[in-house]
């Protein structure tokens, strides 16, 4: 049975990824590539180490923005927020470590702290309209979004927190190298692994264990289900809206910090807004379990690096995005269809089964 | 338009010019209510209201429509693809097919696969993202004028029409400041100065709207799609097929609005959007899912990135913090007199706070009107949240026959 039950959840991906290469193959062919030198190169490029070196810390990115969209999708609640909610975190680290002259396990942990709080008070806000004011979080977390780069710009820009940190680019201080966390290289000499990914594996550990083994989890999957069987049941529904949305934001405060703490060092307008979007689209990928995130995650990133050197064989590396889009786009409906399939068989199932007892009756 | 609401209308619009009048006489500062800000604010404001209308089309139906960013995506790019190639109205018809398809695609997605239709909508922005990304790059790099995040310039121009006999009498009258009647002098100017063709469609298109969904057999069956399909269904209404003809609709009208972005700055741009289709969605819910609020959100939006843009001597962000702690101070009256003492005492602390702001800085950065409407619409939503009443199976999948 179980068995039975993972081979329909690999279905929908499997189809999601072959119609989204049969498509991006159409595609290749209408520009006049070759479709067999084009993924021949992103699979040799992105099985080369340094590649899978780039592709896990991506990985560990969006693993963790996946996660914190999924938390709120368990109990149906969209958090389109996480842009916003990671960029105002990892300002907020970027501010308190480069401030900091402290060990580095003392300085890692508070800028984690900092990005955390920050990330879930960001959110909080639209779990408190939510709450308080029936306003949807969707278009809330949206505007709040829209809020947060206006905010980050402001600081940079106009305050002294924000100074020149290369040609014409202003950022935060740089954070002391005690404050850092590189990681180790393993698979690349010159490409370490990020500190973040074996910090994520642990994140999403806790992940799993607090939604399948704790009360609270049991809770909020309940909510999810359903809001008024599980209101009917005891569960006060605001205080799971607050916990689920703080706790939404606060794991997604830290989606900017592999890359923070592991990288750059420095908050500056360049650093990406849009990883909180990515999330989403790995969240529905995964299913919401974190076994599937990390695989979503890591077919993402696979797709981003891999076609990094395809302009030496004059294809856009765009080309990517549209595989992942597509594939988005046709694992939902795969997986939907799966459902109604599976929803359909064990009904004529059922029905066998009462034709056969009234038959022997 | 029947009396009541015609008299609501300019009710309203006699409402919103007298704050800006009081704003402009305490501020001295005509860029405020002057016809070149008023013109140019329609521009801004037209793309994001077709956005919003997108939205009425696709959610008075029943399908959340989270995509119209990524259809207003698609309309950018078909419209400087085929302007480029075959000239302006070329590139109109192009953004509306460009944008039908992302419609289509939601339809196919949500209406019969039943797909979350938040999540399919989700799709299609990141799909219709990286679609133009690429098919920029292929097409755009090595044309004349193109590269590789935008396209060469499109070919002619949307007639625009400027009537001197109103614009110049009225300018004149706009610049003597006189309280109230230069204001409206100018406001009205604006309404008839540089006006294009795209914005008078754009009127049009919401005149329809509210017309044949609020007043036609044809609107009362696709509204009743999205208020309770099952009824609607047991009635004879062929919801599946109202709800793609909504949605594909929608797609249509996102794909218009991006046409206008790509056709405003005369190029596709990559990101040319900005997120105007998510504003959309706000104003969209900021008018309670009807037109007349809609096009009210959308000339906020507009009017306040023209204000942002245009600033000069950094005065027009000081004079919409006060224009803001006025209108804050009118609703906290209103509230006063029904009663709801806590949002009148929120709505006054507020503009008390604004006013303090305003008359002890000397200057405001323009990052105060970069996030000024979204906080607007923050606002807007959280004390009115109550009373708005979005379609009563909006976001619910469909299937025929399936128990409700």
């Amino acid at each position: 049975m179980n068995l039975r039950r993972i081979g329909t959840s690999l279905i929908a991906p499997a189809i999601g990824l072959f119609i989204s290469l049969a498509v991006t193959a159409v595609i290749l062919v209408a520009i006049g590539a070759s479709v067999t030198t084009v993924f021949a190169s992103m699979w040799n490029y992105g099985t080369s180490p340094r590649a899978m070196s780039l592709m896990l810390n991506l990985a560990t990115i969006y693993f963790l923005s996946a996660l914190a969209v999924s938390i709120g999708f368990k109990m149906n609640l969209f958090n389109i927020g996480v842009n916003g909610q990671y960029v105002l975190g990892a300002l907020a680290a970027a501010v308190v470590a480069s401030n900091l002259a402290l060990p580095k396990i003392a300085s890692v942990s508070i800028s984690i702290l900092a990005a955390m709080i920050v990330g879930a008070l960001w959110a909080g806000i639209s779990a408190w309209l939510k709450v308080a004011r029936g306003v949807s979080e969707v278009i809330s977390t949206i505007m709040l979004n829209f809020i947060a780069i206006g905010i980050i710009s402001y600081i940079i820009v106009r305050t002294s927190i924000g100074t020149e940190t290369s040609l014409n680019v202003r950022g935060t201080k740089p954070i002391p190298e005690s404050g850092m966390l590189r990681g180790i290289a393993f698979l690349d000499p010159g490409t370490p692994i990020y500190g973040f990914f074996f910090i994520s594996i642990i994140i999403g550990i806790g992940y799993w264990f607090l939604l399948n083994r704790t009360r609270f989890g049991f809770d909020l999957r309940a909510t999810g289900k359903s809001a008024s069987a599980a209101r009917t049941s005891g569960v006060q529904s605001n205080r799971m809206i607050y916990v689920t949305m703080l706790l939404s934001g606060a794991v997604a405060g830290l989606v900017g910090l592999p890359y923070l703490l592991g990288d750059t060092g420095t908050y500056s307008l360049q650093f990406p807004t849009d990883w909180g979007f990515t999330g989403i689209a790995i969240a529905l990928l995964g299913r919401n379990n974190p076994i599937g995130i990390a695989l979503g995650a890591i077919l993402w990133a696979f797709l981003d690096i891999s076609s990094g050197q395809l302009i030496l064989e004059g294809v856009p590396r765009e080309i990517s995005t549209i595989m992942q889009g597509l594939i988005v786009i046709v694992v939902v409906i795969s997986y939907e269809v799966v459902r109604r399939y599976q929803v359909k068989s064990e009904q004529t199932n059922v029905a066998k089964a009462l034709a056969k007892q009234e038959a022997s009756v | 338009m029947t009396y009541l609401k015609s008299r609501r209308f300019i009710g309203a619009a006699f409402t919103a010019i007298t704050m800006l009048s009081i704003t402009r006489t305490i501020t001295g500062n005509g860029d405020l209510t002057s016809t070149v800000t008023i013109a140019q604010a329609l521009v801004f404001a037209s793309p994001i209201a077709l956005a919003g209308l997108a939205g009425i089309w696709a959610e008075r139906a029943g399908v959340i429509n989270i995509g119209l960013e990524g259809m207003m995506i698609l309309g950018t790019f078909g419209a400087g693809w085929a302007g480029w190639q075959w000239g302006v109205w070329a590139g109109v018809v192009a953004g509306v097919i460009f944008g039908a398809i992302g419609g289509l695609l939601l339809a196919v997605a949500a209406v019969t696969f039943g797909v979350d239709q938040i999540i399919a909508g989700t799709a299609i922005n990141l799909l219709a993202l990286g679609l133009t990304k690429f098919l920029a790059i292929v097409l755009f790099t090595n044309a004349p004028g193109g590269g590789q995040a935008q396209s060469p310039p499109i070919k002619g121009e949307i007639p625009t029409f400027t009537f001197e006999s109103i614009v110049e009498p009225l300018t004149s009258l706009h610049e003597k400041g006189i309280f109230f009647i230069s204001d409206l002098a100018g406001v009205f100017a604006g309404l008839f100065y540089h006006l294009s063709l795209l914005t008078i469609i754009t009127f049009l298109l919401f005149a329809m709207t509210s017309y044949l969904l609020w007043k036609t057999a044809f609107g009362l069956r696709l509204r009743s799609a999205g208020e309770n399909p099952w009824a609607a269904d047991s009635l004879g209404v062929k919801v599946v097929q109202f709800k793609y003809a909504a949605v594909v609709f929608s797609g249509m009208l996102a794909g218009l609005g991006g046409a206008y972005l790509s056709i405003a700055s005369t190029i596709y741009r990559n990101g040319n959007t900005a997120g105007r289709g998510f504003i959309g969605l706000a104003t969209m819910i900021f008018g309670d899912w009807r037109p007349g609020g809609t096009a009210a959100g959308a000339l906020m939006f507009g009017y306040i990135d023209t204000l942002r843009l245009i600033d000069t001597g950094n005065q027009n962000v000081k004079g919409l913090i006060l224009l803001g702690a006025i209108i804050l101070f009118a609703i906290g009256g209103i509230m006063l007199r029904r009663a709801r003492r806590n949002s009148a005492i929120g709505f006054l602390l507020l503009g008390s706070v604004m006013t303090g702001a305003y008359f002890s800085a000397s200057s405001f950065p323009p990052e105060v009107a970069q996030v000024a409407p979204y906080i607007t619409t923050l606002l807007v939503l959280a004390t009115a949240s109550q009373n708005l009443r979005p379609p009563a199976a909006d976001g619910v999948p469909y299937r025929k026959g399936d128990h409700h």
